[in-house]
C-alpha cells in the first residue's frame, strides 16, 4: 500500500491491521515516534493524520492510506510546529524526552486548529503522560504559544 | 540511599580493587574508536595512565576537541532526564574554559578510567553523579586546559606564563595572537597529563557556567524526535525479538502447544524457549510480538531449586500487608538512643499508630530493550539501558563466559529510569537478547512490550510500621519508636547480609534530625515473595511518609501546631530551621487552615521534611477535596543541596520528583492477586496525569554545606505534606497510601 508521510509517498509492505506506529518505526525507520504502551494510554506515539492528532499505536495502517500523515521528523517543516519546538526548547521542557515527540505533536495539532487556546482547551488537548513530570513546563510553553509570544 | 551500601556487595567508603576487575583503559578507548571512528590513539591514554594514577586524570579518555572547537565529552554518568550530561559540560567547561554549549556529551564505555566517584564507584544513581565527582570533573577540565596551554606555548613559541585562555582559545595577550582549542587539540592530547597537584582550580566567585541556568544540551534533539534511545537503534542484519514471560517468576516452559502454527505466522523467523520465557524472532517487531503472544505455553511451577525468587500462586499484596502487620519480631535496632521503654512507661500521654504503603512499578515511558551482536571474531557488542555499565558488563561476562575485554557495552540515553535500570537478575532483557543473537547468528533487538515489562519489573518495597511515642506534660514528644516489618531492596537483591541492617530498608525512619531524646528505629526483616528494586528516593519514598505523618499525629495529640512543633524540635539545627522557614515563606507564610480559597473551595495545608541523599527538603502542600478525591493545588518546596551546578535543572528535578511523589500519594499502586500483577499496562496502573499535577514553587537554599543530591531528595516529603494537609482538612488520619483507597466527602 502507499502511504503519504511528511509530504512524501512510501510504498509499504504491511498487513492492513498493522499499527501505523510500527510501520513508521520499523518499515520506514523513522524512530522519533515512540512506543510507550500500545494501548493508546500514554500518547508517546502521537502523530498527525490530516492535521488531527492520533495515537499511532492503535491506528491500523490501512485506515490512513490516502491521508496526509505528519510525524515528529517533519514537525519543523510546519510553521506552527516550528514555533512549538522553539517554545519547548525555550522553556526547557524535556527531561528524559521519551514522551516529548508525542507532546510536541499534540501541541502542534491543538495550535493548528486553535491558535489561541484557552486554559481549558489546553488541558483538554494536552493529556499525554510524562513520567518525568514535565507537565508544568509543558503548560508554561503552551501558555506562551497561546499568547502568541515568539520565542528566540 | 544515604547509606553504606547502595549496590549489593559494594560498600561505600571502601575503594574497589580496580585491578581485580581488569577494566583496562585501553579497552575503553578501543570501544571509543570503534564507536565513533575517530583515531583517538590508545597510546595517549596509556601514557596518561603512567603519568597520574589518580581518578579522572586520563584526559584523552574523556575529551576530544574537534577542529571546529567543539568538545566531545565522555560522561561517566548516564543521561536519563536528570540533566547530568549538561551538568558535566558545565563543570568540565568551567575549568577547561569552554562554553558548555560547545559540548557534545555521550555516555562513556565501561572501564577503570571512568570510575570517578569519590566512593570508588561509577554508577548513575543515589543522586550521586554530580556530588560525588564534582572536584574530579573540575580537575579534569583544568588538566585539559593546562595541556592546551602547554601546546599553545610550544606552537606560539612563548613562555607558558604569558598565556591565558578565553572560552575555546589560548591567548597570548602581549602579541595579540591566539589559537583555538581545535587547532591545538591534536598536539595537546599527546602531552603528558600534568601533575594534578600542580593544578589550580578557578575561584568560585569567577564561575561563568557553574551555578547558572545553562540550557540543557539535549533540549532540541528531545523536542524533535532526534534523540535516540536503545529502543530506537538499528544495525545491519538485525532481527527483532519479542517475548512472553511466565505469568509468575520462577515458572518454566513445559511445552509449546502450537509451535508449528506460530512458526508459520507471517514474518516469523524462529521460535525459542528461554528461562522463564518464550521468544519469537522476526523481521519486524510487530510480527514477533503478535506471534509470541499467540504461543500457547504450558507453564510449569517453579522447581524447588529455582535460582530466582519464585512467585507463589496465592500471593496477594493485600493479604501480604496483613501478614507483615502480624509479624512480632525479632526486630533489630538501627537507632537506639536514650531509654525509649522507660520514657513510654512513664509518659503522660502515649500515642500509637500503624502505617503501611503500597508496591510500586517504575513505569518509565521507554519499555526496556536490548540490542546484541556477536562479531565474527567472537566478541560481543551490546546496547542497553543501564545505570552501572561496569556491573552490567561483568554480568554479561559471567553469563556468556566471555572476558570483559571481549564485550563492548554501549549506554544510550535512558527514556526515564527512576531506579529501573540497575542490575536486576530477572528484570533486564539483555540476557535474552544475547541468547537469541547467539541462537540465530544475527544481531537481535529485543523489546519488552509494556505488558511484559509490567510482569517482570521489580517493585518498590512495602512496609508495615508500628509507631509508639511518648509526650510530656507540655505535649512535646520525648520518645519515639518505629518498628518496620519489611525487606529492603538491597537485601532483596543481594540476600540478607547476616545481622546487618539494610540501610535502604529504614532510611527516612532512621536519620531524622528532630531533637527527641529517646528513640528507637528497628526492622523486623521479612523476606517477601516479590522481586524488589530501587525506586526514586528508595527507602525514603515510604519511610519519610510514615515518620512525618506520625509526627503530625503527635503534634495534634500534644496540642501543637505541626509547623511550630517541627521548628521546636529543630531549634538547635540552624540549617533545617532556615530551610523549614524558607518553605513556609515561599508559601506566603505558614497557614494550616482549613480556610476557604478565593474560588470557594475549602483547603488546608500540610508540612513535612526529609533529608535524603545528602540534601534536605521541606514541603508545604495545599489540598482540597474535589468529587471525593484529593486535589493538590500547590506544592511549595525548599531544598538545600549545599551548593548547586544548575538552578534550572534543579527546579526541573524538583518538579519531576513532586510529580512522582504525587503519583504515589494519590493513585499509584501495584496490586498482586493470585501471584500476578493486576495491571500490565497504564490502563490499570495509572501514573499521574497532567490533570492531577500541582503547581510547584521551588526555593533553592544554598547553605554552602557539602554538596548533596538533586534527583531524589525533593520526592520523599511530598507524600507526608499532602497526607498531613488532607488529615487537617478532613479530620481523617492518613496512615497508608495511595489516597484513592480512601473515601472523602
Amino acid at each position: 500500500m502507499e502511504l503519504r508521510i511528511n509530504q512524501k509517498a512510501y510504498q509499504v509492505d504491511a498487513e492492513a491491521d498493522t499499527p501505523l506506529l510500527w510501520v513508521i518505526r520499523d518499515n520506514l525507520g523513522m524512530t522519533g515516534t515512540k512506543y510507550g504502551c500500545g494501548l493508546a494510554q500514554c500518547g508517546a506515539c502521537s502523530v498527525l493524520v490530516d492535521g488531527n492528532v492520533v495515537r499511532a499505536c492503535v491506528t491500523p495502517v490501512a485506515g490512513v492510506v490516502g491521508r496526509e500523515i505528519t510525524t515528529i521528523e517533519a514537525v519543523e517543516a510546519d510553521d506552527v510546529g516550528k514555533r512549538v519546538v522553539a517554545a519547548w526548547v525555550e522553556h526547557q521542557v524535556a527531561q528524559c524526552g521519551y514522551c516529548q515527540s508525542g507532546q510536541v505533536m499534540a501541541a502542534t495539532a491543538l495550535l493548528k486548529h486553535t491558535p489561541a487556546p484557552t486554559k481549558a482547551q489546553i488541558d483538554a488537548a494536552m493529556v499525554n503522560l510524562c513520567r518525568c513530570g514535565t507537565y508544568n513546563a509543558i503548560h508554561a510553553a503552551m501558555d506562551a504559544l497561546a499568547a502568541g509570544k515568539e520565542t528566540a | 540511599m544515604n547509606t553504606n551500601e547502595i549496590i549489593p556487595g559494594v560498600t561505600l567508603g571502601e575503594p574497589i580493587n580496580l585491578s581485580r576487575r581488569r577494566f583496562l583503559a585501553s579497552t575503553a578507548v578501543g570501544a571509543l574508536v570503534i564507536g565513533f571512528g575517530l583515531p583517538l590513539g590508545t597510546s595517549r591514554v596509556q601514557a596518561a595512565t603512567g603519568a597520574a594514577a589518580e581518578r579522572g586524570t586520563q584526559v584523552p579518555a574523556f575529551l576530544e576537541i574537534r577542529p571546529d572547537g567543539s568538545v566531545r565529552l565522555l560522561s561517566p554518568f548516564m543521561e536519563g532526564g536528570q540533566g547530568t550530561h549538561t551538568a558535566m559540560a558545565q563543570i568540565v567547561g568551567e575549568e577547561l574554559d569552554a562554553d558548555p554549549a560547545t559540548f557534545i556529551v555521550e555516555a562513556a564505555p565501561p572501564g577503570e578510567a571512568y570510575v570517578v566517584m569519590e566512593n570508588g564507584l561509577r554508577i548513575t544513581g543515589g543522586s550521586m553523579s554530580v556530588r560525588m565527582s564534582y572536584p574530579t570533573m573540575r580537575r579534569l577540565g583544568a588538566l585539559a586546559r593546562a595541556m592546551l596551554m602547554q601546546a599553545g606555548a610550544e606552537q606560539l613559541r612563548v613562555p607558558l606564563s604569558e598565556l591565558t585562555t578565553q572560552p575555546g582559545r589560548v591567548v597570548h595577550a602581549a602579541s595579540g595572537r591566539s589559537l583555538g582549542y581545535g587547532e591545538l587539540a591534536g598536539a595537546a592530547l599527546d602531552m603528558p597529563v600534568p601533575d594534578p597537584a600542580s593544578i589550580t582550580l578557578r575561584d568560585p566567585s569567577q564561575f561563568r557556567w557553574i551555578g547558572k541556568p545553562v540550557k540543557r544540551l539535549d533540549a532540541y534533539d528531545k523536542s524533535t524526535g532526534k534523540a535516540q534511545y536503545t529502543i530506537d537503534l538499528k544495525i545491519d542484519g538485525m532481527l527483532h525479538a519479542a517475548v512472553q514471560h511466565a505469568p509468575r517468576l520462577g515458572m518454566t516452559v513445559g511445552s509449546l502447544r502450537n509451535q508449528a502454527q506460530v512458526q508459520a505466522m507471517k514474518g516469523v523467523h524462529s521460535v525459542h524457549t528461554l528461562p522463564g520465557a518464550v521468544a519469537v524472532v522476526a523481521e519486524r517487531w510487530w510480527h514477533a510480538k503478535r506471534a509470541v503472544e499467540a504461543i500457547q505455553v504450558e507453564w510449569l511451577e517453579a522447581a524447588a531449586d529455582s535460582t530466582v525468587r519464585a512467585m507463589p500462586a496465592d500471593f496477594s499484596s493485600d493479604k501480604y500487608r496483613d501478614f507483615l502487620a502480624a509479624q512480632q519480631g525479632p526486630a533489630r535496632d538501627d537507632e537506639n538512643e536514650g531509654d525509649v521503654a522507660g520514657a513510654l512507661a512513664s509518659a503522660k500521654t502515649r500515642v500509637e499508630a500503624t502505617y503501611h504503603n503500597q508496591y510500586l512499578n517504575h513505569a518509565q515511558l521507554e519499555p526496556p530493550s536490548a540490542l546484541a551482536r556477536f562479531n565474527p571474531d567472537g566478541t560481543l557488542e551490546v546496547w542497553l539501558p543501564n545505570q552501572a555499565p561496569d556491573m552490567f558488563r561483568a554480568d554479561i561476562a559471567k553469563r556468556t563466559g566471555l572476558s570483559t575485554e571481549q564485550i563492548t557495552l554501549h549506554s544510550p540515553l535512558l527514556g526515564g529510569f527512576f531506579g529501573r535500570h540497575f542490575l536486576y537478575d530477572s528484570a533486564n532483557p539483555y540476557p535474552q537478547a544475547i541468547a537469541l543473537a547467539k541462537a540465530v547468528g544475527r544481531p537481535i533487538k529485543l523489546i519488552w512490550s509494556r505488558e511484559e515489562e509490567f510482569v517482570r519489573d521489580v517493585l518498590r518495597p512495602v512496609a508495615v510500621v508500628k509507631f509508639r511515642a511518648a509526650l510530656d506534660d507540655k505535649g512535646l514528644p520525648v520518645a519515639i519508636e518505629a518498628v518496620s516489618a519489611t525487606e529492603g531492596p538491597t537485601e532483596a537483591i543481594a540476600g540478607k547480609q547476616g545481622d546487618a541492617i539494610d540501610p535502604t530498608a529504614l532510611e527516612g525512619l532512621s536519620g531524622k534530625s528532630y531533637a527527641i531524646p529517646n528513640k528507637r528505629i528497628a526492622q523486623i526483616y521479612v523476606k517477601g515473595p516479590a522481586m524488589l528494586g530501587y525506586w526514586r528516593s528508595v527507602g525514603n519514598s515510604l519511610n519519610d511518609f510514615f515518620y512525618e505523618a506520625f509526627l503530625d499525629e503527635l503534634a495534634d495529640k500534644g496540642g501543637h501546631d505541626p509547623y511550630e512543633l517541627r521548628l521546636h524540635l529543630l531549634r538547635d539545627n540552624p540549617r533545617l530551621t532556615t530551610l523549614l522557614q524558607a518553605a513556609a515563606e515561599l508559601s506566603g507564610g505558614w497557614k494550616r487552615g482549613p480556610y476557604t480559597a478565593e474560588d470557594g473551595t475549602r483547603r488546608a495545608r500540610g508540612v513535612a521534611m526529609a533529608s535524603p541523599f545528602g540534601s534536605h527538603a521541606a514541603v508545604v502542600a495545599e489540598v482540597s477535596i474535589e468529587n471525593g478525591q484529593v486535589k493538590v493545588h500547590h506544592i511549595w518546596e525548599a531544598i538545600d543541596p549545599g551548593s548547586i551546578v544548575n538552578p534550572a535543572i534543579v527546579e526541573a528535578q524538583v518538579n519531576g520528583a513532586v510529580a512522582l511523589g504525587l503519583s504515589q500519594t494519590l493513585l499509584e499502586e501495584a496490586v498482586y492477586v493470585d501471584g500476578k500483577p493486576r495491571a500490565r499496562n497504564y490502563d490499570l496502573y495509572p501514573v499521574l496525569p497532567p490533570s492531577r499535577m500541582a503547581q510547584v514553587h521551588v526555593k533553592i537554599v544554598e547553605s554552602g554545606e557539602k554538596m548533596g543530591g538533586i534527583g531524589e531528595p525533593p520526592l520523599p516529603a511530598v507524600a507526608p505534606a499532602v497526607a498531613n494537609a488532607v488529615a487537617q482538612l478532613t479530620g481523617q488520619r492518613i496512615r497508608s497510601l495511595p489516597l484513592n483507597r480512601y473515601t472523602f466527602s
